[in-house]
């Protein structure tokens, strides 16, 4: 897939949590073919404290406004300063990078795993198989209420469900605990998050024998495959979360 | 349209601006960014005899204008390179170098022939600098003795450009490259990365799997740019320089210290199109100041 080095220009910036603006970018052009899962590196300001790029998961685009969301965890200097850029500002993108997950197939039955910010290229991804017509299933979890990100949104793509760890809503516990895992039959799960919540999502879908794909966020320079950085251990040896994934099966992964 | 042209040794470059191993992968990663043809050479990431698997994640950190690194030469080894690699990059218009790393002279050596037989690379830089593997790499790039050991035998062993990168993790980098340069280095390259670390103070942990790493980027230009005047002083053959270079005003600086040509590195992680914008930088500034060569500017500072 063709890769992009964009000047885009920011159309929105909202701060929807304490800790997570949603960035709305937009070109004159129409924006690049990308793929849920995918990721872009954008240029922070290149100050000396902030010098890399940011690897941040494409969360959602948007065809018809020609519109690329981002959804930014603010936790250190640079992804603050992003939560600062104004309307009109530009922000230098390279993109789209990465694998992306592997598309449904029609007669799969799909459940999407997020948990924190890493709920963010799942919507995109949800939104990607309803066009196609098959309507996916969302299991989100979060710290309390306030911590479920863009809920309303991905309401609109498919079913959701949530589990909180105060149980300030949806069922009380971590979304293994809950019970669509249970009572639901799927075939194949894509899921983003916390590593530990990875891990324990790639137990259960081994332990039931189903499909699973995990999208990691190693820590990354180039983006690109040529520092190699960004290395996850495999069965085939260290592979770069930036262009070997970040989404593998999570048959490839040394996880126990 | 100022000439651009320069010469390392038998080597002809269109220009002197070449990207650095290990930032710019095999050249291919960066293909629907920028013309790789455009450029005067690209120096591939380093290759060793066996495959090697690398050092653990986490390999990078973030510091002040800069990173260090302590990936540690993970490549799949000179025999996959020949067969998988060089029938994809053999047809890149420009000059496709690779840099030989190693852990004893005779696996040097051997490594060098193997990329000797192949046509299309007409250079080799040998990487004597390496400061993260333990078995090799650097441990011979800080001795005149070690550093001539491993020449002398990849000398005997590769008939075409040899180049020798150099660590700035020394006394006197001058005395190292007048060593490499009478065991019959055509050239040198410097720096490679200046040893360093940081800490997660939370975690009361090293940042990097193997508590130290490279430091590379902007906070390093002003050591490198001193060490290549040095070194350009202190040899006959061509520097060519590298430590930080973003912008064609830093490749300048190093031209007029005396470097030949430079290697840009880090700066190709914040814009995968620098190496581009240093040349035509350089062609302008030269036609700016009514140069009609970049050999105008070369080593003028004494």
């Amino acid at each position: 897939m063709k890769k992009y080095l964009l000047d885009l220009k920011v159309k929105s910036v909202d701060r929807i949590h304490e800790r997570y603006v949603l960035i709305k970018l937009t070109d004159d052009k129409p924006l690049p073919d990308m793929l849920p899962g995918q990721f872009v590196e954008v240029r922070v300001d290149g100050s000396p404290a902030t010098f890399l790029r940011r690897p941040i998961s494409i969360n959602f685009v948007d065809r018809g406004q020609n519109e690329l969301w981002l959804l930014v965890a603010t936790i250190g200097e640079g992804t603050r300063n992003m939560a600062k850029l104004k309307d009109g500002d530009t922000l230098n993108c390279l993109l789209p990078l990465g694998n992306g997950f592997t598309p449904a197939r029609q007669d799969e039955k799909v459940l999407l795993i997020g948990g924190g910010v890493g709920v963010a290229p799942l919507l995109y991804m949800g939104a990607q198989m309803l066009q196609m017509g098959n309507e996916p299933t969302f299991l989100l979890g979060a710290r309390t209420a306030k911590d479920l990100l863009l809920l309303d949104i991905f309401n609109r793509y498919g079913r959701v469900f949530v589990t909180t760890e105060d149980g300030s809503e949806g069922e009380k516990g971590f979304v293994t605990n809950h019970s669509i895992l249970q009572d639901g039959r799927f075939d194949r799960i894509s899921t983003c998050g916390p590593t530990p919540m990875m891990k324990a999502v790639a137990r259960f879908a081994r332990e039931k024998g189903i499909v699973c794909e995990a999208s990691l966020e190693n820590l990354m320079a180039c983006g690109l495959g040529a520092c190699l950085c960004c290395v996850e251990k495999t069965t085939e040896g260290n592979l770069c979360v930036c262009k070997d994934g970040p989404v593998f099966d999570v048959k490839r992964l040394l996880w126990t | 349209m100022a000439s651009l042209n320069v010469k390392i040794k038998d080597l002809a470059l269109k220009n002197p601006v070449m990207t650095a191993s290990g930032t710019f992968g095999y050249g291919l990663e960066f293909a629907d960014l920028m013309p790789l043809d455009g450029i005067g050479g690209i120096i591939v990431k380093g290759t060793t005899l066996k495959p090697r698997e690398g050092n653990d994640y986490p390999r990078m950190a973030e510091t002040a204008s800069g990173m260090l690194n302590c990936v540690g030469l993970q490549n799949k080894g000179v025999d996959y390179f020949c067969e998988h690699i060089y029938p994809q990059i053999k047809d890149i218009d420009t000059n496709m170098i690779v840099n030989v790393s190693g852990s004893s002279p005779e696996d040097y050596a051997e490594c060098a022939a193997r990329i000797d037989a192949l046509d299309k690379i007409p250079a080799i830089e040998l990487n004597i600098s390496c400061p993260n593997v333990k078995d090799g790499g650097m441990a011979f790039g800080v001795t005149c003795a070690g550093a001539s050991s491993v020449v002398k035998a990849v000398r005997k062993a590769y008939r075409k450009t040899l180049i020798v990168k150099l660590s700035p993790n020394v006394t006197d980098i001058a005395e190292i490259a007048r060593a490499v340069e009478a065991e019959g280095a055509d050239s040198v390259s410097l720096i490679n990365t200046l040893m360093g670390m940081a800490i997660d103070i939370e975690r009361r942990k090293p940042l990097l799997s193997i508590n130290t790493g490279g430091l590379s980027g902007p906070a390093v230009k002003p050591v490198a740019l001193r060490m290549v005047w040095q070194v350009a002083k202190a040899v006959k053959i061509p520097v060519i320089g590298l430590g930080g270079i973003s912008s064609a005003k830093d490749a300048i600086e190093f031209l007029m210290a005396g470097a030949t040509a430079v290697e840009i590195g880090t700066a190709n992680f914040l814009d995968p199109t620098i190496s581009i914008k240093v040349r035509d930088g350089i062609n302008d500034w030269l036609d700016a100041h009514g140069c009609q060569s970049v050999q105008d500017i070369i080593g003028v500072i004494s």
